[in-house]
Parts: structure tokens; sequence; C-alpha cells
């Protein structure tokens, strides 16, 4: 029967569509991430140096690795940049989305503000910010002229304090896109809940304490996604404003691995540490993500 | 929507027809290299234009950061895809890893045509033919262990040049009793390995340079003579004024210039910047080798390596290779640049005092043995052991380490890096 | 499936009032002040700059490094400006914009509308790969498109693009559409409608808010890159981020700090734009539920 064979096969073609549909990006992610990942990981038990080359080597890329002082120190600055980044961003967005939410008028403008940084290259906000933050020409040499001589701040040529500056630099291109995710919570919101608890007394202070942001929950996860796949992923910043230094005082994991493959000819080194880089992500992001969607189910 | 569909349709349609063009054949050459600015641009346009004269195109890569490190990356990514260029801006011994994985291209034909055997020094001549085989055609020599000084600071406080280091220590104090900031430096880790460089050889003596930074000897490594280069390091760090870190080296060259500072350890591209500012060699600025150093010359080498193109070398390929050889490109684009040509048989008329004196030092070296590649730009050792040398260099002038345990971490560091 | 944008029913005294405005204004200010250091600087001759007085308003004014950065600065050999790498970027932006976002767009109306065993495991693995460092594919993705023929292309380049963007795409068009009633859909499919029928008649029209999201954050991601335009890149189509940096990160010659600052926001421009004109669907986007999470 012509009529049944065609309907059987148009619910066949339909029933199999959605997944026809799924399988060109399905299959970019396998070959072209997780494939990749599997070919640095291989790396990473090689001998290469200039290029990849598959003479097994073990661990000792790894034994290398950990031995290396310019390892620690990237870590150590991955540490501190991403609690910092992170916590400054979330708790700055969120202040600004709730002053910003209070029938501001002018609200527009303000947000444009707040979020164009967000439109900025790395290359653009490091340079910019380089120079601000340079003694000699910058901050510190704007304010001395205008009379407070004895101000300082070379943060950016300090050691200890270099990382901060690329902590001040970051927050600035990216708290306000957080903002945004947050007004958008804010937004969302039912208004019902807060009258009900307005008319019981409560002060302002409470209302966002126990009903407001309890109910932001959402936004908070999604901004910690956001900004640490930010900071894992922070190169370009670095490089324009530091250029990892002064010495190795602003190295991040993604600086380090860059150097070491394409530019000390180390390769089997620099896919080692991309290997711990990605255990560490997928230690943070897989819990994260098997609690999001399963609640979804 | 449908406005939102109609559009994406176009735009698609559009964009389809302007990505057909494609990546053009290599009809003439292409050249990856990250002078991007100022003199040396200009330099390379003339090689540009001496191309463009015999009917060839130039295809220009221009990838700038890092002292190099972009292009280098983009040269892998190249490689790997299967279309590297026609010639590369390249250095020392990465070269020579690139010759070690077969990608260069045999330029001995045109070697052999030109005579480059012949007028191009032994030692320079290692970094560009390898196994036998010409891989790439030198464009300079840079010298790196030049001292660079303000002729009028200098007689202001009664300096003579200074011929041995504690000379050199005891005119640091003296600038630095009279006010004047005594040395001008670049805080950057290339910067501090440049002044290592020089301050090695002149604690080693040449043996010991051979042995700790080309050999890569351990026992040189941590010999009481490293301890002493170390050592001599901390004086010149107790001798720069305070704003050094992250400083551009054109910027601490520019301190010299306007007198802030008395002298400046660089390499002879420093000479580019006075001669810019209307500066003369001998009157206003003097250029002398580092106190201890006078006899040898540590020497690094711009040349462009010659990517193997599938086949036989082209007849551009090697109309390239031939024009940066040439004599009279060769004197045209070191007068500008402040290095000597890679030929010996090229003239000094053009060239000015310090510039003849390189070239007489040069000649000499090559010579007497003397001619050494520069640790601090690749000329010594592999990049990896050159990086590894550099954290710990510049580890010390930071004040990270002593003297001692930054022998003993130089050990440790080149280890890890072979 | 609109969501009431709603005014906040907190209310606030005129002594917080005050302080609320002081503050926004405080941060305004921390926003606005690299920009305007970059803007007068642009309009600056160069030795004011080098003399001094980066917050102080120029004493002359002048267009000229603009000009520069655009038509005759130095980015390689020739002293081209940025001019001629402009096009390149967008031809290479728009395509791989589009289609990523379509791309995304039935990926995510697959995983909602079309649910079977496993779906939400793709899902998690095409958003993990959202965090793959860049670094780590520059070699593998060199091959491959050495292998595909596309090496030094401008498609090349966008399929690079493609690949990493999807991820987002699916991310935000995925949790859209996940809000969205699938009763219309069911209803649909009753009265016979196919699989590209429901997807064209009924999620795509009420999709533009998180279309703009969407271009907005892949627009702005593209046309920002630095690695991939220069790994990937010809020579006759590196983007304009390549030339960029070429532009200030020149290691010789005088740092013509003016030009810098036009080059850097030409550059910058048409997301800027993007951003100010189309700022506010972003966040109406933001709020229909794309990344509630």
């Amino acid at each position: 029967m012509a009529q049944t064979a065609d309907a059987d096969f148009k619910t066949r073609l339909q029933s199999w569509l959605p997944k026809l549909v799924l399988s060109p990006s399905l299959a970019m992610v396998l070959v072209f991430v997780y494939g990749f990942i599997i070919f640095s990981v291989y790396l990473s038990f090689t001998d290469s140096r200039l290029l990849p080359s598959y003479g097994w080597a073990g661990w000792e890329n790894y034994s290398k690795l950990w031995r290396l002082s310019h390892w620690e120190i990237s870590l150590t600055n991955m540490g501190t940049f991403a609690v910092l980044y992170i916590s400054i961003c979330t708790v700055l967005g969120l202040s600004l989305a709730i002053f910003l939410d209070q029938k501001v008028r002018a609200e527009g403008v303000i947000r444009t503000i707040y979020l164009y940084p967000m439109a900025l290259s790395f290359i653009v906000t490091g340079t910019a910010w380089k120079w601000f933050l340079d003694p000699g020409i910058g901050l510190e040499n704007v304010l001395q002229t205008w009379g407070w001589t004895s101000f300082e701040f070379d943060w950016i040529k300090n050691r200890d304090f270099a990382i901060y500056t690329v902590v001040l630099a970051a927050v600035w291109q990216t708290s306000g896109f957080v903002m945004a995710m947050f007004l958008a919570g804010l937004r969302g919101i039912d208004n019902e809940i807060l009258k009900a608890a307005q008319m019981d007394g409560a002060s302002n202070w409470n209302l966002y304490r126990r009903i407001i942001i309890p109910q932001l929950r959402p936004a908070f996860l999604s901004a910690f996604v956001i900004l640490s796949h930010l900071a894992i992923k922070t190169f370009d910043l670095v490089i324009a404003l530091t250029g990892g230094g002064p010495g190795r005082a602003t190295e991040l994991p993604a600086t380090f691995m860059y150097s070491y493959t394409f530019s000390r000819n180390q390769m089997g080194i620099g896919a080692a540490s991309a290997t711990i880089m990605l255990m560490t992500i997928a230690a943070i992001m897989i819990p994260y993500l098997y609690v999001e969607l399963r609640e979804k189910k | 929507m449908r406005l939102y569909l109609k559009t994406t349709v176009i735009a698609l349609a559009l964009t389809a027809a302007t990505g057909a063009v494609k990546a053009d054949g290599h009809g003439g050459v292409e050249v990856l290299h990250w002078w991007t600015s100022g003199g040396e641009a200009a330099a390379l346009n003339v090689l540009k234009g001496d191309l463009e004269g015999q009917g060839i195109g130039w295809t220009d890569m221009p990838v700038a950061g890092g002292g190099g490190e972009q292009a280098m990356t983009v040269l892998r990514a190249r490689v790997t895809a299967g279309n590297p260029p026609t010639a590369v801006q390249g250095l020392g011994f990465d070269i020579i890893d690139w010759a070690n994985q077969g990608a260069l291209a045999n330029l001995n034909d045109v070697a052999a045509a030109e005579g480059w055997d012949d007028v191009v020094p032994a030692a320079l001549q290692q970094f560009a033919k390898v196994g036998g085989e010409w891989v790439s055609a030198p464009v300079n020599v840079h010298s790196t262990n030049w001292v660079w000084a303000n002729k009028a600071v200098l007689d202001a406080n009664g300096i003579a040049v200074p011929e041995t280091w504690e000379d050199f220590a005891a005119a640091l104090d003296t600038l630095a009793a009279a006010g004047v900031t005594p040395i001008a430096h670049g805080g950057q880790p290339w910067q501090e390995a440049t002044v290592f460089d020089a301050v090695a050889m002149s604690a080693l003596g040449p043996d010991g340079y051979q042995a700790a930074f080309i050999d890569l000897d351990p026992e040189a490594l941590g010999s009481d003579a490293m301890k002493e280069a170390f050592d001599r390091m901390a004086v010149i760090r107790a001798n720069v004024d305070e704003n050094f870190s992250g400083r551009d080296w054109n910027l601490a060259t520019a301190m010299v210039i306007n007198g802030e500072a008395g002298f400046q350890m660089m390499g002879d591209w420093a000479k580019g910047e006075f001669l810019n500012a209307g500066k003369v060699p001998g009157e206003d600025f003097l250029c002398f080798r580092f106190p201890g150093t006078q006899e040898q010359v540590t020497f690094n080498a711009d040349q462009f390596m010659m990517f193997d193109q599938g086949g036989a070398v082209s007849d551009e390929q090697a109309a390239l290779a031939s024009a940066i050889l040439s004599p009279s490109f060769q004197s045209a684009f070191n007068v500008v640049k402040g290095s000597v040509p890679a030929r010996t048989d090229v003239s000094d008329a053009d060239f000015d005092a310090c510039g003849q004196q390189g070239m007489a030092d040069l000649a000499a070296a090559s010579e007497s043995g003397n001619l050494f590649g520069s640790m601090a730009h690749g000329h010594a050792n592999e990049a990896a052991v050159k990086n590894a040398m550099y954290d710990v260099i510049t580890a010390h002038f930071n004040g990270e380490y002593i003297s001692e345990t930054a022998v003993d971490e130089l050990i440790t560091a080149v280890e890890l890096a072979q | 499936m609109s969501i009431a944008s709603q005014d906040t029913a907190i209310r606030t005294g005129r002594v917080t009032r005050t302080l609320i405005y002081l503050v926004l204004l405080l941060f305004a200010l921390f926003y606005m002040l690299p920009l305007y250091v970059m803007v007068i600087n642009s309009v600056k001759p160069l030795d004011e700059i080098t003399g001094g007085g980066m917050m102080n308003l120029p004493q002359v004014f002048t267009l000229e490094p603009w000009a520069k950065a655009w038509s005759s600065a130095q980015i390689g050999v020739d002293p081209t400006g940025l001019r001629p790498y402009f096009w390149n970027s967008i031809s290479m932006v728009v395509p791989a914009v589009v289609i990523s976002t379509v791309l995304g767009a039935l990926n995510g109306y697959v995983l909602t509308k079309w649910r079977f065993r496993g779906d939400t495991i793709l899902f998690g693995l095409m958003l993990f790969a959202c965090f793959i460092p860049f670094q780590i594919v520059l070699i593998p993705m060199a091959r491959m498109l050495g292998l595909m023929g596309l090496a030094g292309t401008t498609w090349g380049l966008a399929l690079v693009h493609i690949v990493y963007g999807i991820g987002f795409t699916t991310l935000y068009f995925r949790n859209y559409y996940a809000v969205f009633p699938t009763e219309l859909v069911r209803a649909a499919q009753i009265d016979g409608a196919g699989f590209f029928q429901i997807f064209w008649r009924i999620l795509l029209p009420s999709s533009g808010p998180i279309a703009v999201v969407s271009i907005i954050w892949q627009f702005t991601n593209i046309w920002n890159d630095f690695l991939f335009g220069a790994s990937f890149a010809g020579a006759d189509s590196q983007p304009m981020t390549v030339a960029l940096n070429n532009l200030v990160q020149s290691s010789t010659g005088v740092k013509e700090y003016n030009v810098h600052f036009a080059g850097a926001i030409l550059a910058a421009l048409p997301t800027l734009v993007v951003y100010i004109v189309a700022g506010r669907y972003f966040v109406r986007g933001l709020m229909a539920g794309s990344v509630k999470g």
C-alpha cells in the first residue's frame, strides 16, 4: 500500500531528522574538541619538541613540569586571579544590578556604559590599561602633576602586585556583562511575593537577603560558569597588559602552555600543562553540569 | 522573522561570493616576519622593491609581538597545515631545529653560484648551513657585547672608556655620586639576558663561555666564575633607576641620548636610535666593547629561512635568497639597521665609525676564534635552554635569588630544558 | 512566551536613592575612564603625549592619527593602515556568526522539542566543549585545515570559529526554547506540521531576543579573536586584530601612541556600535530565559 509506506517513511524520517540535524554539530564537536583533547593528552606522553613527534616518553614531561618553578608560579597566579576575578565580578555585578534595578533614570545609558567594555578585544583593553597603569605616564604621573605628589601606583611594575592589575583589567572588562545577567534575573522575579513580604513588614535588606538573592541562584551559577571559563582562558589580556611580567609574575597556565609549546620548543611539556588545565576545568565543570542538567529532566 | 531569514540568506550569499576568493597561489614569494615598524620595515621594503624590479611579487605576512614569538606560532600552524611561507625570519638555533625537521629548502645551488661559503663567516655558517646544506640567507650580523655611552656625561665626570670590570664599577660609582643614573636598563628578560651575556663573557672568559653556554657543561655552569658573573649583575642592578621594570629597550637608549644616564649595555641595534636622533659616534656618543670582552664578539644574525615548497627550489625563492646576500642589499640594509653585513667582502665605506669598528671586530674575532653565538639571542643553545636561562637571570636580577642560588637554579633549569 | 518586564517592588527613601545614584555614577566613571584616555590621546600630536598629561584635553586637536591608523600606518612592509584588514574581518565574521547562530538554533530546537535518549548527555558534551583553551587546538586544527584544503582561506577561519562557537549558541537557544511552551509544538504536530515547518513557523518567529544575544556574543568573540586569526589566515585574509597587534606591538621605532589608540578604537568600532545599538535587546534576550541556567 503505497500510502502507508509513504507515511511510514515520512514518520521514520521525522524521527531520524532531529538526530540528523544535530549530527553535524555533534560531529564537529567530537572531532575538533574531544578528538583534539585526546591528541593533546597523547602528545603529553611523547617527546615532542618543535613539532608533534610520536616517540614515547612516559611520565617524563609531567615530572619535569612539576619541577618547574615557573609552573608553580602559573598555578598560584591562576588561583589568586580566579578567586579574585570571579568573586569581585560577582559581587560587583550583583550590586550594580540591584542599584540599577531601582527605577533609575537614564538606566539605558548607564547600562550601555557598564556593558561596552565587553565589546572590546583584550588587545585593546590590555593596551589601554597598560598605559593607564604605567607609573611614568599613567595614573601615578597624572595625580602627581595634579598635586598629590606622594601618590604611588606602580603595581604593574611590581612583582608582588602585578597580578592584581590583571584582575583589575579583567574585572573592568566583564563585570558589566555579569551585571546584565543579574539584572535580567532580577527583572524576572515575581513582584507578588515581594509585595506580600512588604505587607508583613519586611525591610528592604531582608527582602533582598531572604527572597531575591536566593531566587537568583540560576543567575549565580551561570555567572560562575561564564566567569570561570573566561578566567581559565585568560591569555590575550595578560599578553597585552604585562607580557607575563615583570619576570614571570603574571604568568598563567594558558600563557605558560603557549610559551612552552610555541617559543620554548618544549611541546611535550606544553601538552602536559594543557592536560592538567583540562583536568582542572573538568573537575569544576562536570559536577556543575551534572547538577544543572539533571534538574532539567 | 521573514525579514530575519531574508537577511540571513542575502548575507550568506554575499559572503559566499567573497569567501570564494581563495588564497592566491605563490606566484611570487611570501615572507613571514615581525619587522613591522620603523627602520627595519623600511629596509625590508628595499628588498621588496628589488624583487619587484625582477618581476617577482612580494606577499607580506607580518606578525608582530614578543620578538617573534607570535610569528613562530603562526609558522607552526602554516607548516602543519602544509602551506609554509616561502621565507621566514628566524634566528640561530630555531633555524637548525627547522632544518632538522626537514622543513627547509636546499639552497646549495644558489650558494655555489654566488660563493657563499667563502664570504660568510664560519661561526655564522653554523646557523645557515645545516648538514652540509645551505638553508637560509643571513641578512646581517648583530653583536651584543657593546656598551653605549653619552660622551658629554662621561667627560663631565672625568671618566675614560673603562678597560676592566673594576674600572667600570668605579665609573658607575662616580656617576651615581654625581646624580646621574649610571646604567639605563629596560627590565625585560631578554634585555637582562643581553647584559648577562657580556658580563658572563667577561667573568668566564671565552673558554668558560663556550663550556657553560654552548656545551652546557654543568661544571662550568656551576663554577665560581659563574657566581662572579651573577655578583657583577647584582652590582649592575644596584646602578639602574627605580623605573627600569618593563621599560622598552629604545626608551632606555633615549635616556642615554639625552644625558639622563651614562651607559647602556645593548646590542648594536641601539646605534640606530642614536643616529636617528642626529648623534654622531665619537662626538656625542661612544661605542665600546664591554670591559673584559674587547677581543670577543658575541653575535646574533637575522636570517630568512627558506621553506621547502615541495619540489625543487623555485626561481623566485632562489632570487630572494640571492637578493638578500647581494653586497648592495647587505650594505644598504645594515647601514640603516646598525648591524654589520653577513658577508665579509662588503666595503665599509658607507658605515659610520661604530659600524666600521663592528665590521673590523667581526673579521678579527672570526680569524682568532673569538666569535661566539650570543646566549641571549638563541645562538649559543636551543630555545628551551635559552628561555630557561632567561628565567634564572631575570629572577636573580629582580632579587628573587642570591648569586649562589642563581647558580644552582641555572644548573637545574638547563637540565630540565633538555 | 514573554516574561513581563516589571519594575521592582522595592521602595527606597531619598537618602538611599542619592547614595545609589552616587555609586552608579562613580562606576560609570570607572568604566569610561580608559575609553576617555584612549579617545583624547588619539587626537593629540605625539609630542603632546610624550610630554605627559595623559588626562588633559588636547592643546592641539588633530585627526591625523586617525587618518594614519586607517590608511597609512606601518602594519608590515607596506604602510597600509588598518583599512584593508577591515574587509577581511567582515568577510570572515559574517558567515561565521550567521552559520553558528543558525546551527545553534536548530540544535536548541532539537534538544528541547524532540527529546530522545541521551540528549542531555549530548548537550553536556557540547557545553563542556566551550571550555577548551584555544592554544591546545592550534596545531591539530592546522593539520585538519591543511587536509581539508582550507588552510589560509577565509572559509577555513570561519569554519574554526563556527566549530568553537556552536557550544555557546546551542546553550543560548536551548535554554530559551526550554521555556517555550511545548503544547504549541504538539498542537502543530497534530495538525501535521513537519520538523522544519514547526521550526520555521512557530519557534523562529519568537526567537528574536535570543538570536540577538547569540549574534552579539558571537560577533564580539569572533571579531576580537586574535589567536585563530593570526594562525589560520593567509597573508591576504588576515583579520583586523592581527593588523592591530602588528601596529601596537612593534618592537622598534618610535611608538606613536596616538596612532595606536586611534587604531584600537577603529578596530573596536563595529563591536562598540553593535553593543550600543543592540544593548537593550541584549538584556531583554538574557531575561527571556537564556542564561538563567
